[in-house]
């Protein structure tokens, strides 16, 4: 398959996550909501069943969601509630929700209320304490509660193989995950950011077997390809999506690539593995546990700014020019973590700049003409 | 070495014009002094040479208490500053630094003055921090505000994080998790204090916020006559004490003092509310600091009395050993369940017999206001009142609109007017 068909496929999956899930369905598959962030997947895997991500709406309008919350919430929470309110999900079999930020807690409460008596909504309650054998112990387990919802969905129990089976499928697919992640700055010319984007967003809706053995199969022909000589400029993004045709398209039309991403829909997600070997829900405690360098975590060595270091190391290290923030609207944790952000790269001389965002933009305009001074001054 | 650090504070900006206030009871007089203690003390350590905390308000005072440790709290200074009407400029020193006016008001306060932003409200200046204790059962917000504080000041940060419960009761893994922590923070503590962990003290702290906690509610409680022998809106002052000063004896005993003259008054059929009460509502969440005044005029110019407020089952938490404590840390108002929420709410107001429920939807606190609407369906099918909304934040005044106030306060009290009657005829 050529390299503008396989990225076909990844960006027809990406655009139509309901086909995608009825046509698991079709396969007599069960299928699991997944709202962000750091739900274990592996575990909807291990029973057999489809994890699918839930990352709100690039299409649809807040009007059911408000009868539960305010204006002032994330967008990508409020159009989740929308799309179980309007009858978007009415195929999923259960719904794992996750409560690391503010919004999420009480929306976890909403999504149970709005969903009683329809969808099992499977709660999930991560430790910030992580590291400490307390914090490994508390996510095991929130992990072993979750695998037992899990289990009576599915009707079959999930065995220690099932879960280390599990372990390997997903370490492959973010083993491709990363590895894509480079070849597309190696190769811009052909990694558009619309393209670059279907990738990872059709992660989420594809089981993670099927979208790493098709995407290491793009990733072999992209290393086939000759070098690229790329005369526009590089960019990392950052912040929690910027998944919009319309955003994804103001890169392109003014030449400008991604050279990595610190995004929660995309790479954040594939920075740690699991190990393959012991106790596997260990494994997977473990893993949340070594998760760092994000807004939504709590860091141990907070007096230092390890985030912001990592942040421009990756800016440095990826070859790129400078940083577009995308901040989503009423995100507490990247809000905060902002200034912090902004002094290591003005420390390290990066250029950047933040654009707010929210999946209720229709208009592009202002971020258009922001995105394109920005690639003036690179 | 925090004041030469400091800014200088510019004048507020069009202030109101001050009336002579009444003067306080002896009981509030003895809870405010509970409260300029804990700053006085903390600058009294600073000078000596001691650490100084800063601490989120539900962090388990009584380990600090325990190690003679100096604590401040920063939601006290920045709900003080906003009601003062500093809080504006302080947000927006914040904004400057690069903090969205997304983020809770109180954060934002705080984090300015952590900057080195000074305050004109002189009685609630703090020291700058030689560490921070953080506890996030209030809110993950939370969790960034206190390592950015750390990051500012180069200072170590004791984190206890409380999971956020989907459920009423408190697992045991809960309080596995918790009781870890508490173990790593007090070492912790140890270290920065200088010296071990004193069973014997801890034990007294214990019991002075235990006392704390049942001569709070013991206030609360009056708040059930009818009429009330006090506006509840007094609660929000008092509720300085429950976060600075509830591990302090002298706490309680203000507490104590302030509930022999709520008896007093009750036997006399007398109140210190300003305004004879007509109807009795709850007011749903933290007030819009530094608009008191205009949250009490449309309630004083109908005689809606405040008779219930969440703060109180939220705080007068009271155990008896080390897993309950915990167990009463897993409940702060928003790392409960929406059952628990709904029961902590509806308990209240049928102890203490409202008439109506007014709810601020609150944009500086997302966890707390993120389910007000089921909870607001719920009340009006549980209880068969009223409930009225409103937006407003507890800090930054420009969150906040008076007319949309008092349109749904007047609405509030039409409802609540129909509703009486209805329930009258059916009496009848």
């Amino acid at each position: 398959m050529s390299i503008d068909a396989l990225f076909e496929e990844f960006k027809t999956v990406s655009e139509h996550p309901r086909r995608q899930l009825l046509a698991y369905k079709e396969q007599g598959k069960k299928i699991i909501g997944v709202l962000p962030y750091y739900a274990p997947e592996e575990l909807v895997y291990a029973a057999g069943m489809v994890p699918m991500g839930i990352w709100g709406s690039n299409q649809k309008t807040i009007s059911l969601a408000k009868e539960y919350c305010a204006t002032f919430y994330c967008t990508i929470a409020q159009l989740a509630l929308e799309m179980l309110l309007d009858g978007t999900m009415d195929d999923l079999d259960g719904l794992i929700t996750p409560t690391i930020c503010d919004t999420l807690r009480p929306m976890s409460q909403n999504y149970r209320v709005a969903m009683e008596g329809k969808l099992k909504c499977i709660f999930l309650a991560h430790p910030q304490n992580r590291r400490p054998a307390y914090g490994i112990q508390f996510t095991m387990d929130q992990y072993n509660y979750i695998k037992r919802e899990l289990e009576e969905i599915a009707g079959r129990s999930v065995t220690d193989e099932d879960l280390r089976n599990a372990i390997k499928v997903y370490n492959r697919s973010r083993a491709a995950r990363r590895n894509f992640a480079v070849l597309a700055n190696e190769h811009p010319d052909v990694v558009t950011p619309t393209r670059r984007s279907a990738v990872f967003r059709s992660s989420w809706y594809m089981l993670k077997d099927e979208h790493a053995e098709k995407l290491e199969k793009l990733n072999a022909q992209l290393e086939a390809l000759p070098k690229c000589s790329w005369k526009g400029k590089k960019v990392v993004v950052s912040g929690i999506i910027y998944d919009n045709p319309k955003l994804l398209q103001i890169f392109e039309e003014n030449k400008i690539a991604i050279a990595a991403d610190d995004v929660a829909q995309e790479s954040r997600p594939c920075l740690v593995d699991a190990s393959e070997k012991g106790d596997p829900m260990m494994a997977l405690a473990e893993q949340f546990a070594n998760q760092d360098y994000d807004v939504l975590l709590y860091d141990e060595a907070s007096a230092e700014n390890r985030r912001g270091e990592f942040v421009v190391n990756l800016v440095k290290n990826s070859g790129a020019q400078g940083l577009v923030l995308f901040m989503q609207q009423f995100c507490d944790p990247e809000e905060m973590e902002y200034p912090s952000l902004k002094k290591a790269l003005n420390d390290a001389g990066i250029l950047h700049i933040k654009l707010g965002v929210d999946q209720q933009m229709r208009d592009f305009g202002q971020a258009s003409t922001a995105i394109q001074a920005f690639a003036d001054v690179l | 070495m925090a004041e030469t650090e400091k800014t200088t504070a510019a004048a507020p900006e069009a202030a109101p014009v001050k009336k002579a206030p009444k003067p306080a009871s002896p009981g509030t007089q003895a809870l405010r002094q509970a409260v300029s203690d804990v700053y006085a003390a903390a600058w009294e350590a600073k000078k000596r040479g001691e650490p100084v905390g800063w601490s989120s308000s539900k962090f388990p005072c009584e380990i600090a208490e325990a190690l003679g440790l100096a604590v401040v709290y920063p939601e006290n200074q920045a709900a003080g500053i906003a009601a003062q009407h500093d809080g504006e400029r302080l947000c927006q020193a914040a904004e400057d630094l690069g903090f969205d006016n997304d983020i809770c008001g109180y954060a934002r306060i705080s984090l300015a003055y952590s900057s080195g932003v000074e305050t004109t409200n002189e009685s609630r200046r703090m020291p700058m921090p030689d560490f921070v204790l953080c506890c996030n059962n209030i809110c993950n917000c939370m969790t960034k505000w206190y390592e950015n504080i750390a990051r500012m000041h180069n200072i170590p940060l004791v984190m206890i994080d409380i999971p956020y419960n989907n459920q009423v009761q408190v697992d045991d893994t809960y309080v596995a998790y918790i009781r870890g922590q508490f173990d790593a923070a007090i070492e912790k503590m140890e270290k920065i204090a200088g010296r071990k962990f004193d069973e014997k003290k801890f034990d007294e702290a214990c019991a002075a916020a235990n006392r704390t906690a049942k001569a709070w509610l013991k206030v609360c409680d009056y708040l059930q006559y009818k009429p009330a022998p006090m506006s509840g809106f007094d609660l929000f002052n008092h509720m300085a004490d429950v976060v600075t000063a509830r591990s302090k004896e002298q706490t309680a005993q203000a507490f104590e003092l302030l509930a022999t003259e709520l008896e007093e008054h009750v036997k006399n059929g007398t109140t210190t509310a300003p305004f004879p009460e007509k109807y009795r509502v709850m007011f749903e969440g933290i007030p819009c600091w530094p608009d008191l005044r205009a949250l009490f005029k449309p309630l004083k110019a109908h005689g809606v009395n405040v008779t219930a407020v969440v703060y109180a089952p939220a705080f007068g938490f009271v155990y008896n050993d080390m897993d309950s404590m915990i167990r009463a840390y897993c409940k702060a108002p928003n790392s409960v369940c929406i059952e628990q929420g709904v029961e902590w709410r509806e308990d209240i107001c049928r102890a203490n017999k409202v008439d109506g429920i007014l709810v601020h939807y609150n944009r500086s606190c997302k966890p707390w206001s993120g389910y007000m609407a089921e909870m607001q369906r719920r009340f009006n099918r549980d209880l068969g009142v009223p409930t009225a909304g409103f937006d407003g934040d507890q800090a930054d005044p420009r969150n906040f609109n008076e007319a949309q106030y008092e349109t749904r306060v007047q609405g509030l009290v039409e409802a609540m007017e129909q509703n009486i009657k209805v329930k009258e005829g059916k009496a009848q």
